[in-house]
């Protein structure tokens, strides 16, 4: 088992034993990538100043000269105010910082360059990065991105340990006699199928997410038997096209998850594109390698309420054990959609909006179709409300939740916790390059099933880059209860009186 | 069951090297010409393939990269790097950006809808068609397996009158006073070019695929050549006032015909009826602040087919700014909701219709369907430059294409639009075009969206800064 997941005792007398420890993990590629360039000329003298004088770890010996600098944790333009400032004490004028010029060929509106450096920053290093990176919005100029927390202003923030800050949520608040499962952080992982993503990654993500105390999902594809150690964190997934679900797979999990349709393809159902149904992948699909595999849009099955609680019930049956979650897109309607889920007796109703990531989607699709998930959670919430039923309903939302910033506005506004996926793919260096689905899949090992490609991915090496991520986000999200005087993070929960939007007076 | 219809694919390759999005700076100075050479770890081969093109001066590599950036992070010597490329960014304007053109290519190309990963990278909203999102519904919907899957999603639309009610005559046959309707069966006609060159083989690459896909091409009758002949039941020709009077014989053959907007078009309708009682007419209108009304005016006097034209930008002057052509045919169409008559007229609206989402959201505030014009030139390779606006020559020399191929590109190019327009209505549970005319309940706006979740939670929204360009 991997060191890092063997928990650490916590500190005396709090109720949390064990946090996974971080650990730094870098890059696995030669050349980080980071806001600033930091070059030194051949007139460095390797007098060992600047290695000696920056905290940020970028300058170091190699030998009797001077390693290659890991710029990509220089603070750049917010150094030159400090003592400190290597280009300026460098005896030999050796040394220059500048803006690296490849951001802007890097990332997009919603995932900044900048979101992207800072979250492989914390996956690096566990912590939020220094220096003036903007790790907490993006700029597609619209839902998080514009809108803020409103601290307390002239109040210090409270002064509690960060044990005693509670981020854990119940997934079951319906008193059905199921488990009671909670969770020790308000995320947990998305769906992302055995045949989408590469083995070693799915299983880190399973790692991760046991670590934190949480879960990741399976997709629909199937369960590999590697997944067989963590079960207990994991979701597995039942959507239209059955594939690779079987009563055993159902049996394994606490949680079983009902998709009905996903937010970056709303209505469109799934599709594997034949390249990536390698033999093994369409073992686990019971399937023919080498072709298309669609799930279709809807469940043929399910024309109403009354169905759709078949299926629950179903699952209910096969596993007297678990919790079933219903995975929807968010229409215009999808208040009334997580009102018919909960009479067919679902514990999550878990939205998806229309801006989230998937492996491959119709363009038109992923722009246009289904309303962003900022809309659709307080739509939801206040419908919840008003039927008198929110508090039996674990509310989770997904697509678009990028940062720890997010994760807290997505609670603030009404949810009670949020699923990621391609925050944890940036985390294992995505690159947002949407070449996913292109010829063997992801140049970066990442989505792909390709034998030589997949290798890129050490397991080791994801599973402690997600788990510092988290402990990243952890802290952050600490952070924000502590400066609303908050110590739970359930105490959040709609509570936009803390939240101001920037386009509004 | 009517036999499935589909527009015929071929992979049409470009003629010149497209323009990539980045560019690849490779300091070969400083190469350590290493061994393991991180140029052969490019998944995609594009330094192996890389040739310098030198007619148009680029490097192959900025075209076939997909910006994975493994050579970057992988190189040694720390020698190569991506910047923008900055003629890339020159294309176009802000509404036709770069990234649309780019898209576009693609599609005319491969015949295949652009699909990618890793979610949406684009703006939360914007102006014009960007404040706007189309429905779906969770549940109950045509079932249907795959884009090409058992269902028919019906997308033909009628073009013409429909009559308010049944007239007979002594024997007691149905009698018209409009020509019968004509069906399409696309939603999609093909506009006259607003720029580059309607050469005759441009011409030619319009028509032969106008033909094939059984729908119209709009082309100003001066430019008319023998060769049109063979074409003329898929032509629609658009007469000046002079024109109408003078090019009888060429109206004999074609079955739609347009003319412009002018003081005396209400009296022209009557007398071109009289005139060509089988043929349909289509009056072009320039949209501005009058045009409900016009529109309403039009509609009584007998026209078969308004055709609603915005700028090229999808703007239309009114007098107080600029609104976008989505927002002026939402009202063109609920005046003549109002005033009783909207199913009697078919409305086409242009301009400003740059991609496959646009027809489906043109035709959800109000339009039957649209008319495209410069997606076309963009699948014969125009850059939009503008270059031929200046009186300079086309880099892509548009002009001289091979009509097969350039009717191969438009093909594909519609062909893909069809796709993507079967996939929204697919996901909205609507097996039919016609029925998504005009509802606006399919679709979610911006405005309502943030009025009805943020406006109640965080009071009155700041004026949006400029809308459009
Ligand atoms: S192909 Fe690109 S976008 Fe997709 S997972 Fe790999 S790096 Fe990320
Ligand atoms: S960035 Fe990736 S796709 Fe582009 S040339 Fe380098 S390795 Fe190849
Ligand atoms: S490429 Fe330039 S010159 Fe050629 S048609 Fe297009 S805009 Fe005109």
């Amino acid at each position: 088992m991997n060191a890092a997941l063997q928990s650490e005792t916590g500190p005396e007398g709090t109720a949390h034993v064990g946090r996974p420890e971080v650990r730094v993990t870098p890059s696995r590629f030669r050349n980080a990538i980071g806001k600033y360039i930091v070059r030194r000329s051949k007139e460095c003298i390797a007098c060992g100043k600047c290695a000696e004088i920056c905290p940020y770890g970028v300058h170091e010996f190699a030998g009797k000269t001077m390693a290659r600098p890991k710029d990509y944790r220089c603070i750049g333009a917010a150094c030159e105010n400090n003592d400190f400032y290597c280009v300026r004490q460098c005896p030999q004028n050796a040394l220059s910082v500048r803006l690296n010029p490849i951001l802007e060929v890097l990332g997009d509106k919603r995932w900044t360059p900048e979101l992207l450096i800072s979250t492989w920053y914390m996956a690096e290093t566990g912590e939020v990065p220094p220096g003036d990176i903007e790790y907490k919005t993006g700029d597609s100029g619209g839902g998080f991105d514009r809108i803020e927390f409103c601290f307390p202003s002239g109040r210090e923030p409270d002064a509690v340990p960060d044990d005693e800050v509670s981020l854990r949520i119940p997934l079951n608040r319906r008193k059905d006699g199921r488990p009671e499962v909670e969770i020790d952080m308000p995320v947990y992982g998305g769906g992302m199928s055995y045949g989408s993503i590469s083995l070693s990654v799915m299983i880190a993500r399973a790692r991760a997410y046991q670590a934190w105390n949480s879960f990741t999902c399976t997709g629909e594809g199937g369960y590999p038997e590697e997944l067989y150690p963590y079960d207990d964190h994991v979701i597995t997934q039942v959507a239209t096209g059955l594939f690779g679900v079987r009563e055993d797979t159902i049996q394994r999990v606490r949680i079983v998850e009902f998709k009905y349709a996903q937010g970056a393809k709303p209505g469109l159902g799934g599709h594997l594109l034949g390249d990536k149904v390698t033999p093994a992948v369409a073992k686990m699909r019971e399937a023919v390698p080498g072709n298309a595999l669609f799930s279709p849009f809807p469940f043929h099955s399910v024309y109403s309420v009354e169905d759709h609680k078949k299926h629950v019930d179903w699952i209910k049956h096969i596993n007297p054990r678990a919790l079933v979650s219903v995975k929807v897109s968010t229409p215009t309607d999808v208040d009334m959609v997580a009102v018919g889920s909960y009479h067919a007796g679902a514990n999550i109703i878990h939205l998806d909006g229309s801006y989230g990531g998937t492996g491959a989607a119709p363009d038109i699709a992923k722009k246009n179709i289904a309303m962003p998930i900022e809309y659709a959670i307080v739509k939801v919430h206040n419908f919840l409300k008003e039927e008198g039923i929110r508090d039996e309903m674990t509310l989770i939302v997904s697509g678009g939740i990028r940062t720890a910033y997010d994760v807290a506005k997505a609670i603030a506004l009404g949810a009670d916790g949020v699923v990621v996926g391609t925050s944890e793919m940036v985390a294992v260096e995505c690159i947002r390059c949407a070449a996913c689905e292109s010829g063997r899949g992801c140049a970066r090992g990442i989505a792909t099933t390709d034998p030589e490609l997949s290798k890129l991915i050490d397991e080791d090496w994801a599973t402690q880059r997600l788990i510092n991520l988290f402990a990243a986000w952890r802290r952050q999200l600490i952070e924000i209860l502590r400066k609303l005087g908050m110590r739970d993070i359930r105490e959040l929960v709609g509570r936009t009186d803390c939240l101001k939007h920037l386009d509004y007076e | 069951m009517p036999k499935k219809y589909s527009i015929p694919t071929k992979t049409s390759p470009p003629r010149f090297t497209p323009i990539g999005k980045s560019t690849i700076l490779d300091w070969e100075g400083g190469c350590l010409r290493c061994f393991k050479c991180v140029k052969r770890q490019c998944i995609y081969d594009v330094y192996n393939e890389r040739t310098f093109d030198v007619r148009q001066m680029t490097d192959t590599i900025d075209s076939l990269c997909k910006n994975c950036l493994r050579c970057v992070q992988s190189c040694p010597g720390q020698v190569i790097t991506k910047v923008v490329n900055a003629e890339y960014k020159r294309m176009g304007n802000s509404y036709w950006t770069p990234d649309i053109i780019r898209m576009q290519w693609f599609q005319a190309e491969t015949g295949r809808i652009p699909v990618s990963g890793a979610g949406y990278g684009g703006p939360f909203s914007g102006p014009g068609f960007d404040d706007m999102w189309t429905d779906m519904s969770e549940i109950v919907r045509p079932t249907r397996d795959g884009i090409h899957g058992r269902e028919y999603i019906n997308t033909v639309v009628d073009l013409g009158r429909s009559l308010r009610y049944l007239r007979f005559d002594a024997a007691g046959h149905v009698v018209r006073d409009a020509p019968e309707k004509i069906e399409i069966p696309i939603p999609i006609i093909l506009k006259d070019l607003p720029l580059g060159s309607l050469s005759e083989s441009v011409f030619l690459a319009m028509a032969e695929a106008a033909q094939a896909m059984d729908t119209f091409m709009i082309a100003p009758v001066k430019g008319w050549k023998p060769y049109i002949e063979p074409y003329k039941t898929h032509l629609i020709p658009l007469l000046t006032e002079a024109e109408i009077d003078t090019h009888g014989e060429l109206i004999r053959g074609v079955r739609i015909i347009e003319i412009q907007l002018s003081d005396v078009t209400e009296a022209r309708v009557s007398r071109i009826r009289a005139a060509y009682p089988d043929v349909l007419i289509m009056v072009r209108m320039r949209l501005g602040e009058r045009s409900g009304e016009e529109a309403l005016a039009l509609t009584r006097v007998g026209a078969d087919i308004l055709h609603l034209c915005a700028d090229r930008d999808g703007n239309v002057e009114s007098g107080n700014g600029i609104r976008f052509v989505k927002d002026v045919v939402r009202s063109v169409h609920m005046r003549l909701v109002e005033a009783g008559c909207r199913n009697e007229i078919t409305l086409f609206a242009s301009g400003g219709i740059a991609m496959a989402e646009h027809v489906a959201k043109g035709i959800i505030v109000g339009a039957d369907a649209v008319a495209v014009d410069i997606p076309l030139l963009l699948a014969l390779e125009c850059r939009l430059c503008f270059r031929c606006e200046a009186g300079l020559s086309c880099p892509v020399e548009v002009e001289n294409i091979h009509p097969e191929w350039g009717k191969n590109r438009i093909l594909n190019l519609i062909a893909a639009w069809r796709n993507q327009l079967i996939e929204v209505l697919g996901a909205m549970g609507i097996r039919e075009i016609r029925r998504l005319r005009g509802e606006v309940g399919r679709a979610m706006f911006f405005d309502d969206l943030e009025r009805e979740t943020f406006g109640r939670l965080f009071g009155k929204r700041k004026k949006r800064e400029s809308v459009g360009n």
